[in-house]
């Protein structure tokens, strides 16, 4: 990395399943001037603008960044978008980062949204392909047999997926932010819930949400300027990463991708990290499908390959009372405006580097993850941010 | 406006479904496959470097970067390598639920492809099971993978899953 930069403003809207009170353009407006506001500054004060969502046929949109830069004061200004099916909101806030790393820019907004209200997700994911036999049955359709396998591959117990389901939500009732409020949820409303892609359950999977996330990314000097001015301390940037792989080729290791794998060395070795378990306080990683947690616990190297569901089941990965807790903000099975999750992870590692995770907050932390995948398990983000300068 | 639309809830948002035609050219290496599945056969290609077996052929190796030139017939015999019971309604859905598809990995093919199993209770299917291609009659195969109906158990023994972990 060229040169030291960090996050100073952050902001997020209310997920939900509707906003029909705002349209795409109110909403991506509405998290950007939350994180302006937090970052001390205004539309003026910014120098570019780098977006992300994921594909344009889930609210038939085409190429919507146009139509937003107007909302998002990026009229006259460079103005990128950034396509990773379901990462994008981490390779977007990368690309943004990259342009203060390199001396580009000194200050950029970055903005990740999704309106599925306005769309239908299971459509877009399921569309019949020509000459192909229309089997295609949304994300859970794709990815549980990866989970099927693991499990087989692990010998995991069959109920860690639905522990996922439980800890994940409780934690999301310590973030207002949150999608899913689920007060009374427990492994027996998990287990009862409808079996929609067997082996996942109804509530082993992501809610379809609206929402939008934004971040203000700064050069060293300005944000040490403006943690004088506003008094909030900013998230530093330690390392960042994206790798990507085939979906489909001979070999490949479907359950423990090698481009994950290969993003989390590179990520954790710019960040001087040799032990992520022991050396991070918290991550936020992209896990819209319950048993993706002990998988991607494997895959970033938080425990031998093998032995993720331990960690699981152990309680490591609670808010209350783990070593190293995953998705204290209810993660993405709690909130899923796809394009902007994957940002929400980054956004939400951010905060709480700054202490400024509210109830959800891990004491005193000081290092965390925030990591996104998408597509076929093909596309990596990753950055790892810290409450001090990197060295 | 009447009284009774006065009682009404305001409309605040249309679903308008669109249609889109368009014209897809599969190329060479795909045509190929294509039009075994009109003549109600498995047409694949393998790669001059890892000789690792492509099916429906591509024209090249991901791994190696290569051209794949020679053609390879599959048999209609496969191993359910994992699966997912579908028990999702949506828009578009095609196939009454709950159905399974499975990754199917035909004998002697290096790669798998998402096929629909039938002629098995759905809590039977299992990691393992041997199964063959059901082709739809004759007169109605054509260039395109919906030529094959189902993939249905062969009654063979079950394959170890540690003989096909490296497909998973």
């Amino acid at each position: 990395m060229n040169q030291r930069c960090a996050v100073i403003g952050i902001g997020q809207t209310h997920h939900k399943a509707k906003r029909e009170d705002v349209s795409i353009a109110g909403m991506v407006r509405e998290a950007a001037r939350a994180a302006l506001d937090d970052a001390g500054m205004d539309y003026g004060d910014i120098d570019a603008v780098v977006i992300g969502k994921a594909p344009d046929m889930f609210e038939g949109i085409m190429m919507p960044e146009h139509y937003l830069a107007g909302a998002l004061g990026a009229v006259g200004k460079p103005m990128l978008r950034v396509h990773t099916a379901g990462s994008v909101g981490g390779s977007t806030a990368i690309v943004a980062a990259h342009l203060v790393a390199t001396g580009i820019h000194k200050r950029v907004l970055t903005v990740a949204f999704e309106k599925q209200s306005d769309s239908d997700a299971m459509w877009a994911l399921s569309v019949p392909q020509p000459f192909a036999a229309p089997l295609l049955a949304g994300a859970g359709g794709y990815f549980a047999p990866i989970i099927r396998a693991y499990i087989n591959r692990s010998g995991a117990p069959n109920d860690v997926g639905m522990k996922v389901a439980v800890k994940d939500r409780l934690h999301a009732l310590k973030n207002p932010y949150a999608h899913l409020q689920l007060p009374d949820i427990d492994l027996k409303m998990v287990e009862e819930s409808i079996m929609l892609w067997d082996p996942l359950h109804y509530l082993e999977s992501c809610p379809s949400s609206d929402g939008a996330a934004a971040m203000v990314i700064a050069a060293e000097d300005v944000a040490t300027a403006q943690e004088k001015s506003t008094g909030r301390s900013a998230a530093w940037i330690h390392g960042m990463a994206m790798r990507s792989e085939p979906t489909m080729f001979a070999g490949r290791n479907q359950i423990n991708p090698q481009a994950g794998r290969d993003c989390a060395k590179d990520v954790f070795a710019q960040a001087g990290v040799t032990n992520p378990r022991k050396e991070l306080d918290c991550a936020e990683v992209y896990v819209p499908f319950s048993w993706y947690e002990p998988m991607w616990l494997e895959n970033l190297g938080f425990c031998d390959e093998g032995d993720g569901w331990k960690l699981t089941d152990s309680g490591a990965t609670s808010l209350d009372g783990g070593d190293i807790p995953w998705n204290c903000s209810g993660g993405v099975l709690s909130s899923n405006p796809i394009g902007a999750s994957g940002m929400l992870r980054f956004l939400e590692a951010a905060l709480q580097v700054r202490g400024m995770a509210g109830e959800h907050q891990v004491a005193d932390a000081s290092k965390a993850l925030g990591h996104a995948y998408g597509g076929g398990s093909q596309f990596f983000a990753m950055w790892v941010v810290g409450s001090d300068r990197p060295a | 406006m009447s009284d009774a639309l006065e009682t009404q809830d305001p409309v605040t948002m249309l679903s308008t479904p669109i249609r889109l035609d368009y014209d897809f050219t599969a190329g060479v290496a795909q045509s190929r496959s294509l039009r075994g599945y009109a003549e109600g056969r498995f047409v694949g290609q393998r790669c001059p470097v890892c000789k690792k077996v492509y099916v429906p052929s591509r024209g090249s190796c991901p791994v190696d970067a290569v051209p794949t030139k020679e053609e390879v017939v599959l048999p209609n015999t496969a191993t359910v390598t994992t699966f997912c019971v579908v028990n999702v309604p949506f828009a578009g859905q095609s196939i009454e639920i709950p159905y399974i598809t499975a990754s199917i990995l035909l004998d002697g093919a290096d790669i798998t492809f998402m096929g629909l199993i039938q002629g098995i209770p759905a809590d039977e299917v299992r990691m393992g099971l041997r199964v063959e291609a059901v082709w739809v009659p004759k007169e109605e195969l054509g260039p395109t993978l919906a030529s094959v109906k189902y993939f249905q158990p062969t009654g063979e023994p079950d394959r170890e899953i540690s003989t096909f972990r490296e497909h998973l």
